[in-house]
């Protein structure tokens, strides 16, 4: 698909405040063109009001917000028809049905795939004659799901999409996000699940109060941080306390009269400490990259370097 | 045993729903109760002696748009019986209000909002949140009952009279209560349950109404099927019919069981009928954010309309007695000059009539702005706003009802009252005409109402609920204001004022135009607050 290279959004310095509390603190987003981009925080750390600053339903206090190349508050409406929005709390008309709602939003968007809406909803197993007010959270989710997925919209921005669906509809929609991004659409999928966003993403963004923690691939955020490690060895390592970069160092008698190691290593740090193993003479050793949930947990850590229980040295 | 677990939280819920009333409720008890004490102290101050208070008498009695607006006087001779027979027509409308908006809050929207269930998994009997809404608008009725009797004596009224008026005030709320709770099992939403209530009030009123208007020479009997009724007939300080509250606290008590009853043969979150599916797709039409408007407005539109042309019919099918009990009644000019037209009874009556739906419709336009905000704090306007419809689109997807509609209920209204006055007058053609010409003249008194609403929806989304404070106000004073002889500035604050009085009077467009403008610049300032604000 020919796209310009220009990020399908841009955000930088974002701040907006409601009365005291300040929602967002100096945000920066970026999401390229035909990627999967998790936004990943936790609760009130500013992900669905970043959102409604994209969708231009509020007005940011100040920074700068590029949407699809456009203004998201000055050129809402034709942003819109570019873009599916599925919000996080899903509420519906009571005299409308389900039905209805997929197809008034698609239309309202600039049109929707008939056989598209029709294998969605097979697929969400989704009865479209109930009226709004008969439908539970998850189903409600899945109209909005259905409208989203059936439009051909560029951008995808889908506020935590999952929180009311159960396993198996989750499996499903992991499978509509995939074909959308092999469709060569954007997704911006805000989320504090963490496996979700590890199974999907090519890239996520952490927040924490207002803010960008940590941005990259997953691939480099890992770089960033811990392996896990777990050895079995000959004889005591030397010298592990002057070695920079480990944590939660936990030591004892192996099964086979050896020494039993576990451990975090900064990752970047990883060639030195297997040095001092090798020295030590390496039995069994199983290593582990961090997942998300570690990464995430770190950032989020109330004293947030403060070392793992257990460390003896 | 049982019941205990029935009803088990009761406490926590009652005091829940109390702290969630903490503002509304004693600003709606106090506007209740200082109503009583300031039409007793502007009766004494207005009609000093018997003498004038007769007369007052005798012109009330002798007019039937008066006696239709607010029953006749049956005793002239005691303040007390003057203020509850001023007091209790409206004020009796507004404490049942009152009683369905508190029981469909505290009941069926909690329920449709779905925190009952919330609730619901509490250790909360089944029976406890009716019970607790039942138990907030006993604590209105109560403090009333109270508060009423306890004032009117320190104003030096007779004691047993005083009680007598608080009991029947009290008792209208009651009735309403009762059958707002049953109207909340019956109904899917909260809307529909207001809506019932509401409905069950404005036949009340409108029994009640016709009733009075021609006294023993028409349909009196009707008064007797409207709790309104009931309450007007307890006489205070003159007949205490005592047993007539009593009849409001049965009622109370059979419609409640009645609730009961029906709340055990549902489940939680659904009325009493059964959800129908409906269409799996969208019609064709259903493309744009107004026929979603339509969707969302239609049906309060239709029996808003069907009441306002009920309502015209009965209106004007008892202008039939009106020049006969006018005739000899010569003292009855003044106050009717008044209240209305110059030319003939029967127009004066009418116009009195047109000016009241005026009102009413004013309400309804107040109600179809205030969706907006119910929408947008609802999280529905979202959605919507997240397509390609502006802004402006969507306000004005909505706000075709309160320009438009109301000129619909309004219509509907005058060719009720132009049918039903032609039908026993003569002349049908000519009578709806007229009526419809006179009612259509109401609406840029209306539409200011519905202006107010958008400034305030536009610029301080927080207070759009203030609309209804504005809405009863400015009703209050022109319901009561020109009978108190309210001085011309409080009168010119409401816009039904500056109506030319049809059919009747003349027709001049000045005041029209300055009204359109009024709306025009409250119009235009809340739409552009809204262009400008945050959503949400
Ligand atoms: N309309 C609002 N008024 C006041 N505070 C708000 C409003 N919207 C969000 N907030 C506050 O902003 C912060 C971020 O909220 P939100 O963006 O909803 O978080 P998230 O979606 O990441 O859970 C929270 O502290 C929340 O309380
Ligand atoms: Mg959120």
């Amino acid at each position: 698909m020919a796209m310009s290279m220009s990020p399908a959004v841009s955000v930088s310095g974002l701040v907006k405040t409601f009365g005291r509390t300040r929602a967002l603190d100096g945000l920066e987003l970026s999401v390229a063109r035909g990627e999967v981009h998790g936004f990943l925080g936790p609760n009130g750390a500013g992900k669905s009001t970043t959102i409604r600053v994209l969708l231009g339903l509020i007005r940011a206090d100040s920074g700068t917000v590029r949407l699809l190349d456009g203004d998201p508050w000055r050129d809402s409406v034709a942003l819109h028809r570019r873009l599916a929005h599925v919000p996080g709390d899903v509420t519906l008309w009571r005299n409308l049905t389900g039905g209805e709602v997929i197809d008034l939003l698609g239309r309202l968007r600039g049109g929707l795939n008939p056989d598209r809406r029709a294998e969605l909803l097979e697929r969400f197993e989704l009865d479209p004659t109930k009226k709004g007010n008969a439908y539970s959270k998850g189903n409600r989710q899945k109209v909005a799901l259905v409208a989203a997925f059936a439009s051909d919209a560029e951008l995808l921005i889908l506020d935590e999409p999952t929180s009311g669906l159960d396993p198996l509809m989750e499996e499903v929609f992991r499978g509509c996000v995939a074909e959308g991004r092999d469709r060569g659409r954007t997704v911006l999928l805000s989320s504090h699940v963490l496996s979700e966003v590890e199974a999907l993403c090519d890239r996520v963004s952490i927040i924490r109060a207002g803010r960008t923690v940590e941005s990259g691939s997953l691939a480099a955020l890992r770089h960033l941080t811990r392996t896990s490690i777990e050895a079995e060895l000959g004889d005591a390592p030397q010298g592990l306390d002057r070695l920079p970069g480990l944590h939660g160092v936990d030591l004892g008698q192996g099964d086979g009269g050896g020494v039993h190691l576990r451990c975090q290593v900064d990752t970047d740090r990883l060639d030195a400490l297997l040095r001092v193993l090798s020295a030590a003479g390496v039995r069994t050793l199983t290593s582990r990259p961090p997942t998300l949930e570690e990464l995430f947990l770190r950032h989020y850590e109330q004293p947030a370097e403060s070392a793992p229980q257990g460390v003896t040295s | 045993m049982t019941a205990g677990r029935m009803t088990a939280g009761l406490g926590e819920l009652l005091r829940l729903a109390l702290r969630r009333d903490r503002i509304m409720l004693p600003i709606w008890i106090y506007a209740l109760i200082g109503s009583v004490v300031s039409t007793l102290v502007s009766i004494r101050r207005l009609y000093p002696d018997d003498a004038s208070r007769e007369q007052l008498a005798q012109s009330i009695n002798g007019n039937p748009s008066l006696r239709t607006l607010y029953g006749p006087v049956y005793d002239a001779h005691s303040v007390g019986a003057l203020t509850a027979w001023r007091i209790l027509p409206f004020g009796g409308l507004m404490i049942g209000l009152l009683c369905v908006l508190l029981i469909t809050r505290h009941t069926r929207a909690e329920e449709e909002s779905g925190r009952l269930e919330l609730i619901g998994a509490g250790a909360v009997g089944r029976s406890a949140p009716l019970a607790a809404a039942l138990g907030t608008a006993l604590t209105a009725c109560v403090t009333v009952a109270l508060a009423v009797p306890l004032l009117m004596t320190a104003f030096g009224e007779d004691a047993a009279g005083s009680f007598a008026l608080g009991l029947a005030y009290a008792g209208v709320g009651l009735v309403f209560a009762g059958a707002a709770a049953l109207a909340a099992q019956v109904t899917g939403t909260a809307r529909a349950a207001n809506g019932i209530g509401g409905a069950l009030l404005g036949l009340a009123y409108v029994l009640r109404a016709t009733g009075d208007a021609s006294g023993s020479s028409g349909p009196e009997w009707l008064v007797w099927l409207s709790p309104l009724g009931w309450a007007e007939r307890v006489r205070p300080y003159r007949d205490n019919a005592w047993w007539l509250p009593a009849l409001m606290l049965a009622a109370f008590v059979v419609q409640v069981a009645g609730a009961y009853l029906l709340a055990d043969r549902r489940d939680l979150g659904s009325g009493l009928l059964p959800q129908r599916p409906g269409p799996p797709a969208g019609a064709p039409s259903l493309r744009s954010a107004y026929v979603l408007g339509l969707r969302l407005q239609r049906g309060s539109l239709y029996g808003w309309t069907a009441g306002f042309l009920a309502a015209g019919l009965v209106f004007g099918g008892i202008s039939q007695g009106i020049r006969q009990l006018l005739q000899g009644s010569g003292s009855a000019q003044q106050l009717l000059e008044r209240m209305g037209g110059t030319h003939g009874a029967v127009d004066s009556y009418l116009s009195t009539m047109v000016s009241t739906f005026g009102m009413v419709a004013a309400v309804y336009a107040v109600q179809t702005v205030l969706r907006l905000r119910g929408e947008e704090t609802g999280g529905r306007a979202e959605p919507v706003l997240a397509t390609g419809v502006a802004r402006l689109t969507w306000a004005w997807s909505h706000l075709v009802y309160p320009l438009l509609g109301s000129a619909v209920l309004l219509l509907a209204a005058g060719l009720g009252l132009g049918l039903g006055t032609g039908a026993v007058l003569g002349d049908l053609g000519g009578w709806t005409w007229r009526l419809l010409g006179a009612a259509l003249v109401q609406l840029p008194a209306v539409w200011v109402f519905a202006g107010a609403a958008v400034a305030l929806f536009g610029l301080l989304p927080r207070w759009t609920a203030a609309a209804w404070g504005i809405v009863g106000v400015l009703l209050f004073i022109a319901y009561l204001g020109p009978l108190l002889s309210a001085g011309q500035w409080v009168l010119d604050l409401t816009p039904f004022t500056h109506v030319p009085r049809l059919p009747g009077g003349t027709v001049t467009l000045q005041p029209l135009l300055w009204l359109t403008l009024v709306t025009v610049a409250l119009g235009g300032a809340g739409l552009a607050g809204l262009r400008r604000r945050d959503l949400g």
